[in-house]
């Protein structure tokens, strides 16, 4: 593979095809971790870890797993991983394992991880694989720390835990509930829409979707489900 | 040749227009504006100035950024202004009431495509922001005709309040609430002003009186089932605001008469329940917000059917 295409496919998580805000997988942590930025750096990066184990596994293995159950043993690999982050945090620090409570077991059923297993490790070498999860990684990490640094800081009026406009400004309580969750989280997806776009209007179908370049039914009519009888 | 002309219908067209409605719109809140300076001072006037200001400055920038022919001629962001202000607390500080404005405008009505396309009433959506976001400042409540008297300003609780606490202070007389004289937001207490702002928009065919009935009818048959005195219910609060102004939201209200029922029965009952049931001491804003989405599906439930086409089943 050339260096050009080994530096696309670290680079094309953190903007052009980002987990959260292009793809739109993992929404689940992404708006439930992110009401402090600091919640949003550790969930970022246990959830990298656990990305680069299973997609170097995964990689190594993609021969020996059947086709018919793969999913099954993705699964086992990645929960064998999340299981030792999980074991990792409670050790060594416990705080963080304290303010992730359930999501951080949860990366287990987190759709970025399996994803990118089944449409990337599973078919492709161990190197671009590593590139692909600490892409994706980065692309994770810094959406979740982008929008929880928006929502504590208009939320809390704090920014990983320093108070900045607390003292004068009446914080918006809002930015920390569910609904300002949603809001920075529509409003983050336009701007990277914004910024991966090529400044014409979306393309809809395949044409439109960053994931077409991975996608086996792209050429096919794409993930509109076929009617019975058509062909 | 010139006095033969072959054109499509409409062929006669009355002049009405989004800005003559929202300008009876806003002549019909004009009493209660008056009404909110007698009771409340100067500051309802400040309040309600910011608000507009804020929500017509928020839909020209929102328009220009997104390259959109600018809008702010049709008054509607005008009536958006001046209705969130209505259901702000007269002490509320002035950013305050500039942001649930700017709120409002821009991210329920300009997110979603601008006039008509909101999916809730941006003055309600900009209000439970605000009340989310700033419980404290959003139910601090001045008492009426304190303002002219030189005493800065004395904090009492509103009627409804009250009620929820379960006793305590007494509760003012019903012809104290009929005038406004009462803790409350500041367009919403003076029920005489609200009710001739309503009368004037029924009778410029601006609002149809069905929402409006059915939502205060609603309201009084079940304070009645509840054991409750269905005047005071009907007196206090935000009921008669929202159920002549903003339940009859164009964009966010039912077309067909049958919808329009059970639209404003739906906010009688969501209302009440709050009321009843609920933490909070009031129910208005919610109740009209969550029967403004089911407008979709009321509307579906209620199409007409197209005539000729119903003795076919």
């Amino acid at each position: 593979m050339a260096k050009g295409k080994l530096l696309h496919t670290f680079t094309k998580g953190i903007v052009k095809e980002n987990p959260v805000l292009r793809l739109v997988l993992g929404t689940c942590p992404t708006l439930a971790v992110t009401t402090m930025a600091e919640n949003g750096l550790w969930m970022g990066m246990a959830a990298t870890l656990v990305l680069l184990g299973s997609n170097v596994v995964i990689s190594l293995t993609r021969r020996v797993i059947p086709d018919k159950v793969r999913i099954p043993a993705f699964i086992t690999i990645i929960a064998g991983f999340v299981t030792l982050v999980q074991m990792l945090v409670k050790a060594y620090t416990p705080e963080v394992n304290d303010k992730l409570g359930i999501y951080l077991p949860l990366i287990v059923v987190n759709c970025i991880i399996l994803a990118r297993a089944e449409m990337f490790a599973s078919k492709n070498k161990v190197l671009p694989s590593i590139l692909d999860a600490l892409g994706m990684g980065v692309g994770f990490t810094a959406a979740l720390v982008l929008m929880g640094s928006i929502r504590e800081l208009l939320g809390s009026g704090s920014l990983f835990g320093v108070p900045i406009t607390s003292g004068f400004i009446d914080p918006m309580i809002v930015m920390i509930l569910p609904a300002g969750g949603f809001f920075v989280f529509a409003i983050l997806i336009v701007l990277a829409n914004k910024l991966s776009g090529d400044g014409k209007k979306a393309a809809l179908g395949c044409a439109g979707c960053p994931s077409a370049a991975h996608c086996p039914n792209a050429e096919t009519g794409g993930c509109e489900e076929k009617k019975e009888g058509e062909q | 040749m010139q006095k033969l002309f072959v054109s499509s219908s409409p062929h006669l067209r009355s002049g009405t227009g989004v800005r003559s409605i929202m300008l009876d719109v806003i002549i019909a809140l004009a009493p209660a504006l008056v009404a909110s300076v007698i009771l409340f001072g100067l500051r309802a006037l400040a309040v309600t100035a910011v608000s507009v200001g804020a929500a017509v400055l928020a839909e020209y920038l929102s328009r220009k950024i997104m390259k959109r022919p600018n809008s702010i001629g049709d008054l509607s962001a005008v009536v958006t202004g001046m209705l969130l202000a209505f259901n702000l607390p007269v002490s509320i500080p002035l950013w305050i009431a500039a942001l649930g404005s700017a709120i409002a405008i821009v991210v329920v009505k300009q997110f979603f495509g601008g006039i008509g396309q909101n999916f809730v009433n941006p003055a309600l959506a900009g209000r439970i922001i605000l009340m989310v976001s700033f419980p404290a400042q959003m139910t601090k409540w001045t008492m009426p005709l304190t303002s002219w008297s030189g005493v800065d300003a004395v904090t009492t609780a509103t009627p409804l309040g009250i009620l929820n606490e379960g006793g305590g202070e007494a509760l003012p007389p019903l012809l104290d609430l009929f005038f406004g004289v009462r803790g409350g937001c500041l367009g919403e207490t003076c029920a005489v002003a609200l009710l001739l702002g309503g009368v004037y928009l029924v009778a410029r065919r601006v609002i149809n009186p069905i929402i409006p009935l059915c939502y205060v009818g609603t309201a009084a048959l079940l304070s009645l089932a509840f054991g409750l005195d269905p005047l005071m219910q009907i007196l206090s609060g935000g009921l008669l605001l929202g159920a002549i102004f903003m339940a009859t939201d164009y964009a966010t209200s039912p077309l067909t008469n049958w919808g329009k029922v059970i639209f404003g029965v739906g906010c009688g009952v969501l209302t009440m329940v709050i009321r009843q049931f609920g933490s909070l001491p009031e129910g208005v804003s919610f109740s009209i917000v969550l029967m403004n989405i089911l407008v979709p599906y009321i509307e579906r439930l209620t199409r007409p059917v197209p005539f000729g086409e119903g003795a076919q089943q």
